[in-house]
């Protein structure tokens, strides 16, 4: 097979999570995980409500800042930088690494103002070099066919799935090493979840994506690699076919089976 | 965007709907409701009958005055009641100006005040600092007027109008033109802005935590700064009621009496220098009720009073207006 072009951009996007504890108040959400997001491809995060999940994802793009009584211990490097170090200025870091929430976000602006913003917030003006970005992003996301038409209308106009790709295209438009997902599919129908996951499959080529799912069977659909957490504990975290057929741990064996969670 | 409607309990008429038993078998139960919603009914439809009323009798007692003067009540600027001559622009101008001007100093500063108690401050100094902000409305106007009387109005003649007029020589300009008095147009503006400001930073700050945590997140995740969520996701979703909030300050502005009438200086003039004197609609009635002589004196200041509801009353439906526009745009 010829060396695709594109794969180059998967240099980009290591993930190190070491020992990694994470408290709100005197609550210890996560307690030192470890963990290895290598480039590209998709790494699904599993495990039943609470276990801190949601918790890790928004760790790795510093969403959690700012939250009441924060306090986290360990270290996340995004290709070798230390993302907590106080030299990181965490809205560069979250154009690296971006994210798209449970529930569709879009501003009630136009399409292609939501598409542009972290463009615009970059201090990009030219009209033409915006609606390029708009289309390719747009394109990227398996979107642009549906709204190429309607760029200037408000983008609470568009379905919950066009909306949900609507917040992956204007993602991407920022070009990101590393794109987390927090369960965005759960709100969706199923049509509209599987459009998702086909976008996700054809993403991994050029993005780490790092997804948080409650669905088991999408995690097995969607993701290269599976992390198994519980209780603030990462547990297992395996090659997805591994975790879901042999796992090496009773406890990632009796979740994935249906006997807690 | 129309969403289709589905027949519910509450589009269905009473035809479609099926009988319900009543299960106590007490037809007083019934009534209950049929009294309860006579009572709620009656005190709702109340508050609009009381402002028909109150229309009602000014218009009644106005019209003397109205037939009489005629339009020289609006346009004319002499107010002498011995000769009956009752113009009353110069006040309906003082009223709109020194609403206008407060509402332009209030209003950014206002609304500062909500980012910072809803976006910046720590969480800690949150409460107390917005309370505080809410005890300004609880001071009585007399002693704001008391304190502009003893201490703004002095500090505007002696410092600051001296420093416009002169030192920055902005006396030249008409705004600014004429001699420091002290009691002016600026110094009612600037009583009456830190009067209506707790109003509109409160609904500001109510505004403003309204605002979805999601649409926050979804600037910060695209890289946005604390400062450029704010521009760009939080006030923006806030901004038709943002419009409102000022708009009801304005409300408050227009009728505040007291404060105004302490530091306005009361002169009959058409306002054309903030350093002058001037007059509103709410202190020329607050000055002269009490001594009005003469049916023709009380009539005239009935209009007076009639043209200041008018002015509320559009200044809100001018409000209302403006936030269903907005509303309806995104």
């Amino acid at each position: 097979m010829l060396p695709d072009p594109s794969r180059s951009a998967v240099q980009h996007g290591l993930v190190d999570v070491e020992q990694w504890s994470v408290w709100f108040g005197a609550t210890a959400a996560l307690s030192e995980v470890s963990l290895r997001i290598t480039p590209g491809g998709v790494t699904a995060l599993i495990g039943p409500s609470g276990c801190g999940k949601s918790t890790l994802l928004r760790s790795i793009n510093r969403m959690n800042d700012g939250a009441a009584g924060l306090r986290h211990a360990g270290h996340i490097r995004l290709d070798g930088a230390d993302i907590y170090a106080p030299s990181t200025d965490s809205s560069v870091l979250r154009q690296r690494v971006g994210m798209v929430f449970q529930r569709s976000n879009p501003f009630p602006k136009s399409v292609l103002d939501n598409v542009t913003y972290g463009a615009r917030l970059n201090g990009m003006t030219d009209r033409r070099e915006l609606e390029a970005l708009a289309e390719r992003s747009l394109r990227r996301a398996a979107l642009w066919d549906e709204v190429k038409d309607r760029l200037g209308q408000s983008a609470l106009r568009l379905s919950g799935g066009q909306q949900q790709r609507l917040c992956i295209a204007r993602a991407l438009a920022n070009d990101p090493d590393v794109l987390l997902l927090d369960e965005p599919a759960s709100a969706l129908d199923p049509v509209a979840t599987l459009r998702i996951e086909e976008l996700l499959y054809d993403l991994r080529r050029d993005v780490t994506i790092v997804i948080v799912t409650h669905n088991l069977q999408q995690a097995a659909r969607v993701s290269d690699r599976t992390a198994f957490l519980l209780a603030g504990r990462l547990i297992e975290c395996d090659d997805t076919a591994r975790l879901f057929t042999s796992p090496r741990e009773p406890r990632t064996e009796a979740y994935i089976t249906g006997r807690f969670g | 965007m129309s969403a289709p409607t589905y027949p519910t309990a509450r589009t269905m008429s009473s035809a479609e709907r099926p009988p319900r038993s009543n299960a106590r078998g007490d037809r007083w139960v019934g009534w209950g409701d049929r009294i309860y919603g006579a009572l709620i009914t009656a005190c709702a439809l109340a508050i609009p009958l009381l402002l028909v009323l109150v229309a009602a009798i000014i218009a009644r007692s106005a019209w003397p005055a109205v037939s009489t003067v005629g339009a020289e009540l609006v346009t004319g600027t002499t107010w002498d009641v011995p000769r009956g001559q009752f113009g009353a622009l110069p006040a309906i101008l003082g009223t709109l100006a020194s609403s206008l001007l407060s509402l332009i100093i209030a209003t950014p500063l206002a609304l500062g005040v909500a980012i910072f108690v809803s976006e910046l401050a720590p969480p800690a100094i949150r409460r107390p600092f917005a309370f505080l902000v809410d005890v300004l409305a609880a001071i009585p106007s007399v002693v704001y007027g008391l304190w502009a009387l003893y201490v703004l109005v002095p500090f505007l003649r002696e410092v600051v109008m001296p420093f416009l007029g002169d030192t920055l020589g902005l006396g030249a300009l008409p705004l600014f033109k004429g001699p420091a008095y002290g009691p002016s147009l600026l110094a009612a503006s600037l009583v009456l802005s830190i009067m209506i400001l707790p109003y509109i930073a409160a609904v500001a700050r109510e505004l403003l935590q309204a605002v979805p945590r999601s649409q926050r997140e979804a600037a910060l995740a695209l890289g946005a700064t604390r400062w450029e969520m704010v521009r760009d996701a939080v006030l923006p979703y806030a901004r038709s009621g943002l419009v409102g909030a000022a708009i009801l300050g304005l409300g408050r502005a227009l009728g505040e009496t007291m404060a105004v009438t302490m530091v306005i200086g009361n002169r009959h003039e058409l306002p054309s220098s903030l350093f002058q004197p001037a007059y509103t609609m709410a202190s020329l009635l607050a000055n002269e009720f009490n001594e009005a002589s003469g049916a023709l004196h009380v009539s005239a200041l009935m209009a007076v009073a009639g043209i200041l509801l008018a002015i509320t009353l559009i200044v809100n439906a001018i409000a209302r207006w403006l936030v269903w526009r907005m509303e309806a745009r995104t």
